[in-house]
C-alpha cells in the first residue's frame, strides 16, 4: 500500500488488503505469529495422533504408514511453521521497537517472505492427501529410505526450498534493519539482547538455510533425474547425506534457541527488576555458541562408524558448547540474586524454561558421550532430549514473549489467573509427557515405531496421558490470546513495572507507525548498557 | 554519545540508508549463493577426504605384482575378516558368502566365494559395491580379483560362483583385529533388457540407470 509510505498517514488500512499487501513490521510480525500459533495446532493434532496410538502396545489406532508420515510432519511442521515463523513474527514486532527504528529495512521483502509460508506449508500438507502420502521417512529425510518415497515427495522437496528461501529473506532483513536502522546512538553493545541473538541467528540462518537447500536438491535429482549423490549403486554414499544435512541441522538447533535465550533475557531483567548480569558475557556467550554450532554436527551420526579420533573430536566439541551455554544459565541466575522479583505469566514462562531447558542441555551432554551415545542413539532418550529443549525450551521462551509483550501488542492486559493457570497446567504435564520417554529411551525403545513391545507399555500410558492434557492446555493459550485481542483491562505504555528498554516507551497498542523520527536515547529507560 | 534530535535534511537520510541496504544486501546474497554452492561442494570434498583416510569404506584394486610385493614385507600377523552380503530390494537374487568368516594372514593373497543365484525367469545384471568396515581399514585391504569389478549377468535361474581374492596390507594399524567386507548387489540397467550370451568381456547397457525400469521392478 502506497499510502503506507506517507508520514501523515497514522491509521493502518481496513480490510483484508490491509494484511495481504502490508508492508508494515507490526502487521507482518501479527501475520507470522498467528501463522505459527495455528501451525502449532495443526502439529499439535498431529502429536495427539502419535501418542493415541502409542498409548497402548499394539496397532489400534492408524496404519503404520500413516504413523510415520505423521512424525515426520510433526517434525516439519513445528520447527519450520511453529517455531522459526514465531522468532520471526517476534523479530518483526519487536526489533524496530527495541532500536528504535521505524520498520524493518526491507517492508516489502518482508510482505513476501511472509506470504510464501502459506503456500509452503499448503504444499506440504497436501501431501498427505496425495497417492503415495505424505513424508515418512523422518524430517531428516535420510536416503535410501527417503529416496523410495512416492512422487510427492517433490512437493515435499520444493515445500522446503519456499520455506528456506522465506527464511533465508527474513534473515536478510533482520540484518539489514539491525546493521542500518538503529536510532542514533543505539550502539551494538547497547542493542537488547533478543535484537543480539536474533542478529546472530539470521547470520546462522543465511550460512545455513542454502546449504540444507542444496542437500534437498540433490535429493530431488536423485529420485527424480538419476543422479547417484547418495546412491550407493551410483557410486554415491548415503552416509554423505547426513554429514551434510546436519552441517545445516545443528546450526538450525540454535537457530531455534538463540531467540528463546533473548527473550528470556530481557524478561528475567523486568520481574527480577534488575539490570542483566553479565550482559557483555551473554552477547559472547551467544557468538561463540553460534561458531561452535558449525563443527558439532557429527554427534548425531556417532553411529555410522567414524574413527576413534573423529569421535572423540565431535564428543568434545559438543561437551565444549555447554560452557557458554552454562554461562547463560549462571547469568540468568545471578540476574534473579537478590532481585524484588514478581511472578507474572512472563516470568513464569522464563522460569520454566531456565529450570526445563537445563534439563535438556544436560540430557544433551549425555548425549554427547560417545559410549553412552550407542545406547541412546536413535531412541525415545533423544526424543525426551530434544523436546526438552525445544518445547521447554523454544516453545515456553516464546510462550513467555506472548504474554510479555501481547500487552504492546494489542494494548490489553491478558487474564493473569488464566495466565498463570495455564503456565502451571503446562509446566505439569509436559514433565508427565516427556520425562518418562527418558526411561524409555535408557530401556531401549526405538524412536519412530508405532507399535512396541509389552514392557514399555505403563510410561508410553504415562507419556500419552500427558500428552493428551499438555494439548488441551495449548487451547487455553488460544482462548487467551484471542480474549486479550478483543478486549481486556487497558494495558499502559510500560506494560510492566520493571521493563526496560525503547518498546516501552511507545503507547500500547503500539500505533501503527513508531520512531518516524528517531527516538531520544534517556539511558536510564534502556535494558543495557545504561548508566546503572 | 550525542544524538542529533532530528536530521537537518531527512531524505538525504533515507537515500544513504536505501544505499547501504542495498549494498548489505548484495552481500548476503552473495553469501547465500555461496553456501548454497558449498552444500554441492561437499560432495566432492567428502570424496576427496574419503579417498585419503579410507574413511568412505572403499576398497582398493591392486595387480598381482603389488599383492606380491606386499607379502615380503610381512611378519606373522593374523586378522579375523568377517564376508557379509547384501541384496537391493530392487533386485531379486539370492546372494552369500561361502564362508561367514575366515582367519587371513596379513600379506597373504587369500580367496573366498560367494554364491548369487537369479532367482526369476529373466537374465538380470547386477552390479556389487564393496565396503569395508571399519573405515581405516579399507586403505589396507585391497584385492586382486573381485566379480565387483565389473556388471554380473545371470540368466533366469542361473546361479553363479564368484571369487574374490584379496590381501589385507602389513601396514594394517595393530589396534584392528577384524574386518568386515560387506557387498550389496544392485539391479543395474533395465531389468527386462535383452541380453547376450555372457562372456568374460565387459558388456555395454544400453539402458544403464534407468529408473523408470528400476522403479516398477522386474
Ligand atoms: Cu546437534
Amino acid at each position: 500500500m502506497s499510502t503506507a509510505h506517507t508520514h501523515e498517514h497514522h491509521e493502518a488500512p481496513k480490510g483484508l488488503g490491509r494484511w495481504v499487501f502490508s508492508t508494515n513490521h507490526k502487521d507482518i510480525g501479527t501475520l507470522y505469529l498467528l501463522f505459527s500459533l495455528l501451525m502449532f495446532i495443526v502439529g499439535g493434532a498431529m502429536a495427539m495422533v502419535i501418542r493415541l496410538e502409542l498409548f497402548q502396545p499394539g496397532l489400534q489406532f492408524v496404519h503404520p504408514e500413516f504413523f510415520n508420515q505423521m512424525t515426520t510432519m510433526h517434525a516439519l511442521v513445528m520447527i519450520f511453521g511453529a517455531v522459526m515463523p514465531a522468532f520471526v513474527g517476534l523479530a518483526n514486532w519487536m526489533i524496530p521497537l527495541m532500536i528504535g527504528a521505524p520498520d524493518m529495512a526491507l517492508p516489502r521483502m518482508n510482505n513476501w517472505s511472509f506470504w510464501i509460508l502459506p503456500f509452503a506449508f499448503a504444499m506440504l500438507l497436501s501431501t498427505l492427501f496425495m497417492d503415495g502420502g505424505g513424508p515418512a521417512g523422518g524430517w531428516t529425510l535420510y536416503p535410501p529410505l527417503s529416496l523410495q518415497s512416492g512422487n510427492s515427495f517433490a512437493f515435499v522437496i520444493f515445500a522446503i526450498h519456499l520455506m528456506g528461501i522465506s527464511s533465508i529473506m527474513g534473515a536478510i532483513n533482520v540484518i539489514a534493519t539491525i546493521l542500518n536502522m538503529r536510532a542514533p546512538g543505539m550502539t551494538l553493545l547497547r542493542m537488547p539482547l533478543f535484537v543480539w541473538t536474533w542478529l546472530i541467528t539470521a547470520f546462522l540462518l543465511i550460512a545455513v538455510m542454502p546449504v540444507l537447500a542444496g542437500a534437498v536438491t540433490m535429493l530431488l535429482t536423485d529420485r527424480f533425474f538419476d543422479t547417484s549423490f547418495f546412491n550407493a549403486a551410483g557410486g554415491g554414499d548415503p552416509v554423505m547425506f547426513q554429514h551434510i544435512f546436519w552441517f545445516f541441522g545443528h546450526p538450525e538447533v540454535y537457530i531455534m534457541i538463540l531467540p528463546a535465550f533473548g527473550i528470556v533475557s530481557e524478561i528475567i531483567p523486568a520481574f527480577a527488576r534488575k539490570p542483566l548480569f553479565g550482559y557483555a558475557s551473554m552477547v559472547y556467550a551467544s557468538a561463540s555458541i553460534a561458531f561452535l554450532s558449525f563443527i558439532v554436527w557429527a554427534h548425531h551420526m556417532f553411529t555410522v562408524g567414524m574413527p576413534l579420533g573423529g569421535e572423540l573430536f565431535f564428543m568434545y566439541a559438543t561437551m565444549v558448547i555447554a560452557v557458554p551455554t552454562g554461562v547463560k544459565v549462571f547469568n540468568w541466575v545471578s540476574t534473579m540474586w537478590r532481585g524484588a522479583m514478581t511472578f507474572e505469566t512472563p516470568m513464569l514462562f522464563a522460569l520454566g524454561f531456565v529450570v526445563l531447558f537445563t534439563i535438556g542441555g544436560f540430557s544433551g551432554l549425555m548425549l554427547a558421550i560417545v559410549p553412552a551415545d550407542f545406547q541412546y542413539h536413535d531412541t525415545y532418550f533423544v526424543v525426551a532430549h530434544f523436546h526438552y529443549v525445544l518445547v521447554t525450551g523454544a516453545v515456553f521462551a516464546i510462550m513467555a514473549g506472548a504474554y510479555y509483550w501481547l500487552p504492546k501488542w494489542t494494548g490489553h492486559m491478558y487474564n493473569e489467573k488464566l495466565g498463570k493457570f495455564h503456565f502451571w497446567w503446562s509446566a505439569i504435564w509436559v514433565n508427565v509427557l516427556f520425562f518418562p520417554q527418558h526411561y524409555l529411551g535408557l530401556a531401549g525403545m526405538p524412536r519412530r515405531i508405532p507399535d512396541y513391545s509389552v514392557q514399555f507399555a505403563d510410561f508410553n500410558m504415562i507419556s500419552s496421558i500427558g500428552g493428551f492434557a499438555f494439548g488441551v492446555g495449548q487451547l487455553l493459550f488460544v482462548y487467551i490470546v484471542i480474549k486479550t485481542i478483543r478486549g481486556g483491562e487497558k494495558a499502559e505504555a510500560r506494560s510492566w513495572e520493571g521493563a526496560k528498554g525503547l518498546e516501552w516507551t511507545v503507547p500500547s497498542p503500539a500505533p501503527h507507525h513508531t520512531f518516524d523520527t528517531p527516538p531520544e536515547l534517556d539511558d536510564s529507560q534502556l535494558a543495557h548498557g545504561g548508566g546503572h | 554519545m550525542s544524538t542529533p534530535a532530528s536530521d537537518p535534511n531527512p531524505s538525504d537520510r533515507a537515500d544513504t540508508q536505501q544505499a547501504a541496504n542495498r549494498r548489505l544486501i548484495r552481500r548476503l546474497l552473495v553469501v547465500t549463493v555461496l553456501m548454497f554452492g558449498f552444500g554441492f561442494a561437499l560432495w566432492p570434498l567428502y570424496n576427496v577426504f574419503c579417498a585419503i583416510t579410507g574413511l568412505g569404506g572403499r576398497t582398493g584394486q591392486v595387480t598381482n605384482e603389488e599383492a606380491n610385493a606386499q607379502a615380503l614385507v610381512g611378519d606373522e600377523r593374523w586378522v579375523t575378516v568377517t564376508f557379509d552380503a547384501n541384496v537391493d530390494v530392487k533386485l531379486p537374487w539370492r546372494f552369500q558368502p561361502y564362508e561367514k568368516t575366515m582367519q587371513v594372514k596379513v600379506g597373504e593373497l587369500t580367496e573366498t566365494h560367494y554364491l548369487a543365484v537369479n532367482t526369476t525367469d529373466q537374465s538380470i545384471v547386477g552390479q556389487a559395491v564393496p565396503s569395508v568396515a571399519p573405515g581405516e581399514a579399507s586403505l589396507y585391504f585391497n584385492k586382486t580379483e573381485c566379480f565387483c569389478f565389473s556388471e554380473q549377468v545371470l540368466e533366469a535361474q542361473q546361479s553363479r560362483d564368484m571369487p574374490v581374492r584379496f590381501i589385507v596390507d602389513p601396514e594394517l594399524p595393530h589396534d584392528i583385529n577384524t574386518l568386515t567386507l560387506s557387498y550389496t548387489f544392485y539391479l543395474q540397467g533395465d531389468a527386462t533388457a535383452e541380453l547376450h550370451q555372457h562372456d568374460h568381456e565387459h558388456h555395454p547397457h544400453q539402458n544403464q540407470d534407468d529408473a523408470s525400469a528400476s522403479h516398477t521392478g522386474p
